[in-house]
């Protein structure tokens, strides 16, 4: 990797203070939606790092802010060290794009229909490895496909999108990254809009990419058995904000914040033994309008406390690496 | 065979006309159903299980016809009935919960009128009634009855769910058949919503078809159990032996697609190849080109249904009695 070597020792993507805000309502409206508040994270290199959280809890637009299609309304992402909202020339961006790159979750929209899957590939490899030659980059499209499981190559860079499954798709949308040489791929419920059966094999090719290449991953998921079969740590939002973050096995074994604890129990699971709460929960939406000071859990939250209404909860340190944002977890 | 059994499908085949020749999306599919009981259907996107609901509700629509089979529903023939005769049976006798209720709720209605249009349409009952009829609905599946008054975009997508089931119970039917009514929904949502279908079906007492490619989310609240794949029911059994011993190959790699949040962390395989075209199924076992375990008559022979220890399988390994 032709990495500038003082750069080596900061992550590849550090957020400080990420916020992002929405316009909500007409011209003269004042409201504000809050996409996501205040979010520090930290991918280093070779990890698999899984953003959970229910639909609207900001994990995609963290996504589009780390790939530069929104801009932060506040705070800064960092790319080795450098802010990423600084870069202003063509080259820096295609370089940064190339780095991080994203994969998306509809392995059906996300591919042209008309053009064969050599094209996608190829295009990359020329926009961002321009010192290639022809022949060298038909080399290089090939390789790429055999890594993500497509064999064989050749036969697949000639194909139509129409004329592979899902999970095929969802390789190309993979190998379309790789051709990049990146360092991180933001994957976006990459698995979601696929077949069950075939779902493991994408997850599989992820953890595969991590230990032959190296590559990091942030993948982003409502389904946290999924985001605990590939990833190394787990960060848990909630309404925008994060709720807990940590080791996977730890979280998984000590979730400290109320949310997560809610969102383990509520995992369907059948080698769990059949439990069933007595009263079912009434799960409403948090308000991220105008959400004001004060936990945005605290409206479903068992053990609210006054606390909690007045003074927004920060992420604390609560067990080695785990931290979660609650006045009253210990 | 007339008390205890509300629903009786036998030999079911359902096709989509098309240029290149039938495509049989719903093949000699075989179940019934008890009164009171909840079937859970799972299969993977194109296996044909909506079309199964479909053909069974009798809400095909061209090119989609019934080619073959009979559904029996409390005794009447259903693929017989016309349309004058329909109206009496569904949405009073049985009902539909459809697929994402974002986009089954009419928008530009509010949800008191849009029951109120369900009712009329199928009973003349007088204006006070309906309205008393919709409040009482609407309490029973935990909704206030103020949000009659509100419009779709005004509920959350949990309620509006639950306001859809609510219409499907304005008569007291006696099947309900829901087709994935709980996608759209987070896992807190999904599973509030699931005990609160439990929970009204015990105190109703309507039998539930629930179909869904999620089958874990059925686990721990279907009696019974039908997994499905390129338009065949592959096994058929109660859901408790099929978790816990699956027979049939896709059955066992189903299962063993989804992670699980407990114990130790397990690399798993899923199903290598993807599932096949409806159009050009494969020779033989539908399943035999992802099989781990195909014989050689697989290939060319299409395995009957064989009966093991109360679960209906679809599987040459089953035909010696093993």
């Amino acid at each position: 990797m032709p990495q500038p070597q003082a750069a080596a020792a900061e992550p590849i993507i550090r957020t400080v203070g990420l916020t992002r805000h929405f316009h909500v309502g007409g011209q003269f409206s004042r409201r504000s939606l809050h996409a996501v508040d205040d979010v520090d994270l930290v991918i280093g290199a070779n990890e698999i790092v899984a953003l959970v959280g229910e639909s609207g809890s900001g994990k995609s637009t963290i996504a589009r802010l780390l790939a530069r299609v929104y801009k932060p309304t506040r705070g800064q992402v960092l790319y080795r060290g450098r802010k990423v909202a600084e870069i202003r020339t063509r080259k820096a961006r295609l370089d940064y794009a190339a780095r991080v790159p994203m994969v998306f979750q509809d392995p059906y929209g996300s591919l042209s229909p008309v053009y064969r899957v050599a094209h996608g590939v190829m295009r990359a490899l020329k926009l961002h490895r321009p010192e290639l030659s022809a022949a060298a980059r038909e080399q290089e499209a090939e390789r790429i496909l055999k890594s993500v499981g497509l064999t064989p190559p050749r036969e697949f860079l000639d194909k139509y999108p129409y004329e592979l499954s899902g999970g095929q798709r969802q390789r190309i949308g993979f190998a379309q990254a790789l051709a990049c040489r990146p360092e991180l791929i933001l994957a976006d419920e990459p698995v979601s809009m696929l077949d069950v059966s075939v779902r493991i094999g994408v997850l599989n090719l992820m953890n595969d990419l991590r230990r032959n290449q190296g590559i990091s991953f942030l993948y982003i998921t409502h389904d946290i058995a999924s985001a605990r079969y590939v990833a190394d740590r787990l960060i848990v939002m909630y309404a925008g904000r994060i709720a807990e973050s940590g080791p996977t096995e730890d979280v998984l074994a000590h979730p400290k914040h109320p949310y997560t604890q809610l969102l383990l129990s509520a995992v369907p699971d059948p080698r769990a033994p059949v439990s069933l709460p007595a009263s079912s929960e009434v799960a409403e939406p948090p308000r991220v309008i105008d959400p004001g000071e004060g936990c945005r859990f605290r409206w479903r939250c068992p053990y609210a406390i006054e606390r909690c209404s007045v003074e927004t909860p920060q992420l604390r340190v609560l067990r080695p690496a785990h931290e979660a944002a609650c006045h009253v977890a210990e | 065979m007339i008390a205890t059994k509300v629903l009786e499908v036998n030999d079911l085949v359902v096709e989509y006309a098309s240029e290149a020749g039938p495509v049989r999306a719903v093949d000699r599919v075989s179940f019934d159903l008890a009164r009171g009981e909840f079937l859970g259907i799972v299969g993977e996107s194109g296996c044909g299980k909506s079309t199964l609901l479909f053909a069974i509700a009798r809400l095909l629509s061209r090119p989609a016809e019934i080619v073959s089979g009979d559904v029996r529903f409390d005794g009447t023939d259903m693929v017989s009935l016309d349309d004058d005769e329909l109206r009496h049976v569904r949405w009073r006798r049985y009902s539909v919960v459809m697929q994402s209720a974002m986009n089954a709720l009419n928008p530009v209605m509010t949800v008191g009128s849009q029951l109120r249009d369900a009712i009329q349409a199928h009973d003349d009952m007088p204006g006070r009634k309906i309205q008393a009829r919709s409040e009482e609905v609407m309490r029973l599946v935990g909704i206030d009855p103020i949000h009659l008054k509100s419009y779709p975009h005004q509920l959350s997508g949990g309620m509006r769910q639950r306001a859809m089931i609510a219409m499907a119970l304005v008569f007291t039917p006696d099947l309900v058949i829901m087709d994935e009514p709980t996608s759209a929904l987070d896992v807190v949502a999904q599973r509030s919503l699931m005990l609160q279908i439990k929970e009204l079906q015990r105190k109703i007492g309507f039998a539930a078809i629930f179909v869904t490619h999620d089958m874990s989310l059925v686990s721990h609240f279907s009696d019974r159990l039908a997994v499905m794949y390129a338009g065949q029911v592959m096994e058929i059994g109660p859901t408790n032996t099929l978790f816990a011993s699956p027979k049939h190959p896709y059955s066992t790699g189903l299962l063993g697609s989804f992670p699980s949040i407990r114990g130790a962390r397990q690399p798993l395989q899923g199903i290598p190849g993807a599932p096949p075209d409806l159009a050009r199924p494969p020779a033989g076992c539908r399943f035999h080109p992802r099989c781990p375990h195909v014989m050689a008559h697989c290939r060319t022979i299409e395995p009957p249904v064989y009966v093991r220890e109360g679960v209906d399988i679809r599987c040459h390994l089953y035909s010696d009695g093993a």
